[in-house]
């Protein structure tokens, strides 16, 4: 059972704090010989896999290094560019290592507003009068907690599915915000949050919530 | 370890007579820095608004209350729980409006003022107008825009200490989605 994420956002739909506890890995290194049966394609300044599906390497996995060495976007660390660098047969062999791309935080702070006009919108839309709006995303791999305070901020945790006691977690990190982000004199509020404190006893608080899959009193 | 990992949703206790004591050097050396008593009060009530915004949360977090659906509970909130918690005092609500938009906290013990003698050339000093900012601060955050104010003071003769909430409107902008 594991705690996958948290974010913090602001009233105003900024990202004030992201932490991520654990990231699966699934990059996949492989030795390829000429020519590449996989198609490549460049998407959003990265070499993501468009067709081809083996292995283990899936589509949408982008291109993160090539014989060892991490590419810098869509250019080999050498500033070749990497299709081209591929479509070359005299590189070969080459050992490519394929992974999802991890999120920028300029894509987390693009995502956290995006979830804060979606939970907006579902309030809006939903039949029933006085709903508060997203509290629970289940899919299949991931299950996304959030918690509205009566100010505004949200709480949002990423987990396992199967993770019980989320909800006594996210009033958890509600009063580790409140005690250590807000009673630190030095943090202006709305501001992105960048206390020491803060970030220890956050850690702290995820371990216990994955060990015991809940807080017993006066955890 | 953090020097709070063991700490509950029971807030600490502690000699309150730190807190007044301080509060007493704070308000004197306002006194000190600015020439009339309208500025120190003026000053008193920023701060007070300062430690407002930021201890609703604590309040929110660690007492368990939902949203007030009208300034009577609100009233009720305010007087049995935020002041026995930070206070340890619980001030009476009375002298509701017609309309009920306004009301008063009596306290029978501020206790800012436990050692406090007014001098007379301090007249126009509101000694514990920190606390209306407060008020006024907490309440804001939670889209209640209020007008607080100290209309009898102990310290100045009155038999009871009354402070007087006016409700003045609901604060739709900062309302967080999913509250009607």
């Amino acid at each position: 059972m594991v705690v996958y994420s948290v974010y913090v956002v602001n009233k105003a739909g900024g990202l004030i704090y992201q932490y991520d506890n654990y990231s699966p890995r699934n990059d996949v290194e492989k030795t390829f010989s000429y020519p590449l049966d996989l198609v490549l394609k460049v998407y959003d300044e990265r070499v993501v896999v468009s067709f081809g599906q083996r292995d283990g390497i899936k589509v949408g996995y982008a291109v993160l290094s090539i014989n060892g060495f991490d590419v810098n976007g869509r250019y080999t660390a050498d500033n070749r560019d990497v299709l081209e660098y591929l479509n070359t047969s005299y590189n070969y062999p080459l050992a490519i290592r394929f992974g999802r791309p991890r999120l920028t935080s300029n894509e987390k702070l693009m995502l956290a507003s995006m979830f804060h006009s979606l939970f907006a919108i579902g309030s809006q839309l939903s039949p029933e009068p006085g709903s508060s709006g997203i509290e629970v995303l289940e899919t299949d791999t991931f299950k996304l907690h959030c918690f509205q305070t009566l100010t505004g901020i949200k709480f949002i945790v990423l987990a396992d599915p199967r993770q019980a006691g989320i909800d006594s977690l996210l009033r958890k990190i509600y009063e580790i915000y409140s005690d250590f982000a807000l009673k630190n004199p030095f943090y202006s509020l709305e501001m992105p949050i960048r206390c020491d404190l803060f970030e220890q006893n956050l850690k702290v608080a995820l371990e216990i919530a994955e060990k015991a899959g809940t807080f017993g009193a006066g955890s | 370890m953090s020097r709070q990992a063991n700490r509950g949703t029971e807030s600490k206790k502690m000699n309150s007579e730190l807190f007044t004591l301080t509060y007493g050097a704070l308000v004197t050396q306002l006194c000190k820095d600015y020439e009339n008593d309208e500025d120190v009060n003026k000053q008193l009530d920023k701060m007070g608004y300062n430690i407002g915004v930021r201890l609703i949360e604590d309040f929110l977090a660690r007492s368990n209350v939902g949203r007030c659906h009208d300034f009577r509970e609100t009233a009720d909130v305010i007087a049995k729980v935020a002041f026995k918690m930070y206070l340890g005092i619980t001030p009476s609500v009375t002298n509701w409006s017609a309309a009920g938009d306004e009301f008063s906290l009596i306290l029978e013990n501020n206790p800012l003022v436990d050692f406090v003698e007014l001098p007379d050339n301090h007249s126009g000093l509101i000694y514990s107008n920190l606390l209306c900012g407060v008020l006024r601060g907490a309440l804001e955050m939670v889209q209640m825009a209020i007008d607080v104010k100290f209309v009898q003071d102990t310290l100045k003769g009155d038999n009871v200490t009354e402070i007087r909430l006016k409700f003045i409107k609901r604060i739709e902008e900062n309302l967080p989605a999913g509250e009607e």
